[in-house]
């Protein structure tokens, strides 16, 4: 019992990455084959929100052009594809820190800077992101990676402005990294 | 013929514990690769760390490769997979300040979700701050709607725009990944960070 507990608990290496990417290929491939999506992740915290904003103000939501199409005939946010997908995702990776030994409390940050300080620059970094994904009509797994599956002009060029932005203003925030 | 599921004709149980099967494939992924941790995925911004490159190019070519088989053998119809819509001037400054926020944050959502799920706090932050940018975006949705719809391109392909058939299109992006592939490879060994890549 305590030797399984032990192996369990573990440190494992990651995964090859291009296995990983294998991996995740087929994930893709396998929502395009069920249900003729791509993944997503912004587009779940999207509707979470939506469903928080809706349960603090009915009239908020009525009121807008942009919260009331998600409430069209008495739907519910909650119950979508998206929000599912990601209670799943976390279900997922908590099965895979488990089985890999990288379960723990922590905040991930370089030795050279505060936690406060890698706190609010995640907490920006979030809003940034979240943001950006709404603008673009997903972020890197929905607008990116799904487009890019599926060969779209849309999927290339976002992937291309996330990743050209991030090297150009890598350079601003180089000592939070390395 | 697949897609098996489309949304209107089946029963939402079945829909939604797909999705919710689809995310977990998606988190255990995600995490496995090395994704749940900041420090390695921004390393792909400062060279030390090219993961990230690598297992979304990987992912991106085995999901081209395989939906182009099954779509060629008649058992995937490829028409009835979403294909997102291309408005130029939203793709690219949202994608613009999306690439800023990955360089603050360390995190893009999907990734952010799978290292909560393994404890990381700052990913729960990142995800809190994420949050906000959705409920930002809603509430500032009127100042910007007439800039989000324009330029609309429609569900354009880049293989057609480029006047390539699929499949050469597919080979050339598999060419373009395996150079992209070496040339990473070199650039982890020429800014290496063990410190960094091995603790996490």
């Amino acid at each position: 019992m305590i030797s399984i507990h032990l192996e369990i608990m573990r440190r494992k290496p990651y995964m090859n990455p291009y296995l990983a990417g294998v991996l995740l290929g087929l994930v893709l491939l396998g929502a395009m084959v069920i249900s003729g999506r791509g993944l997503g992740a912004s587009g779940g915290i999207k509707y979470c929100v939506v469903s928080i904003v809706g349960a603090v103000s009915q009239e908020h939501v009525a009121g807008a052009d942009y919260y009331s199409k998600y409430y069209q005939g008495g739907k519910k946010p909650i119950n979508n594809w998206l929000v599912f997908q990601i209670l799943g995702m976390v279900v997922g990776g908590f099965i895979s820190g488990a089985v890999s030994g990288r379960l723990t409390w922590k905040i991930e940050k370089s030795p050279k800077i505060s936690k406060p300080r890698r706190l609010i620059l995640a907490f920006l970094g979030g809003v940034f992101f979240v943001y950006g994904g709404q603008m673009a009509r997903g972020c890197t797994s929905g607008a990116a990676l799904s487009g890019m599956a599926v060969l779209t002009t849309a999927g290339f060029v976002t992937m291309i402005a996330i990743f050209g932005s991030g090297f150009l203003f890598a350079w601003f925030f180089r000592k939070n990294w390395i | 013929m697949a897609p098996i599921l489309t949304s209107s004709e089946t029963v939402q149980f079945i829909n939604l514990l797909s999705a919710f099967l689809v995310g977990t494939g998606f988190g255990f992924a995600l995490e496995q690769g090395g994704f749940s941790s900041s420090r390695k995925l921004a390393g792909m911004f400062y060279g030390y760390d090219a993961t990230v490159l690598k297992v979304f190019f990987t992912a991106a070519i085995v999901a081209m490769i395989g939906s182009r088989i099954l779509s060629s053998m008649g058992l995937l119809d490829m028409d009835l997979v979403f294909h997102n819509q291309y408005y130029i001037g939203p793709a690219i400054v949202g994608g613009g300040i999306m690439g800023v926020g990955f360089v603050m944050g360390g995190f893009c959502p999907g990734t952010g979700i799978s290292a909560a799920a393994i404890g990381k706090i700052d990913a729960f932050v990142f995800l809190g701050g994420g949050a906000v940018g959705a409920f930002l975006f809603a509430e500032t949705y009127p100042l910007i709607q007439e800039f989000l719809v324009s330029g609309n391109r429609g569900p354009v392909k880049l293989s057609e725009s480029l006047g390539l058939s699929d499949t050469e299109f597919i080979f050339l992006v598999t060419v373009i990944a395996v150079g992209m592939f070496w040339l990473a490879e070199q650039t982890e060994k020429k800014f290496a960070r063990p410190d960094i890549t091995k603790e996490y």
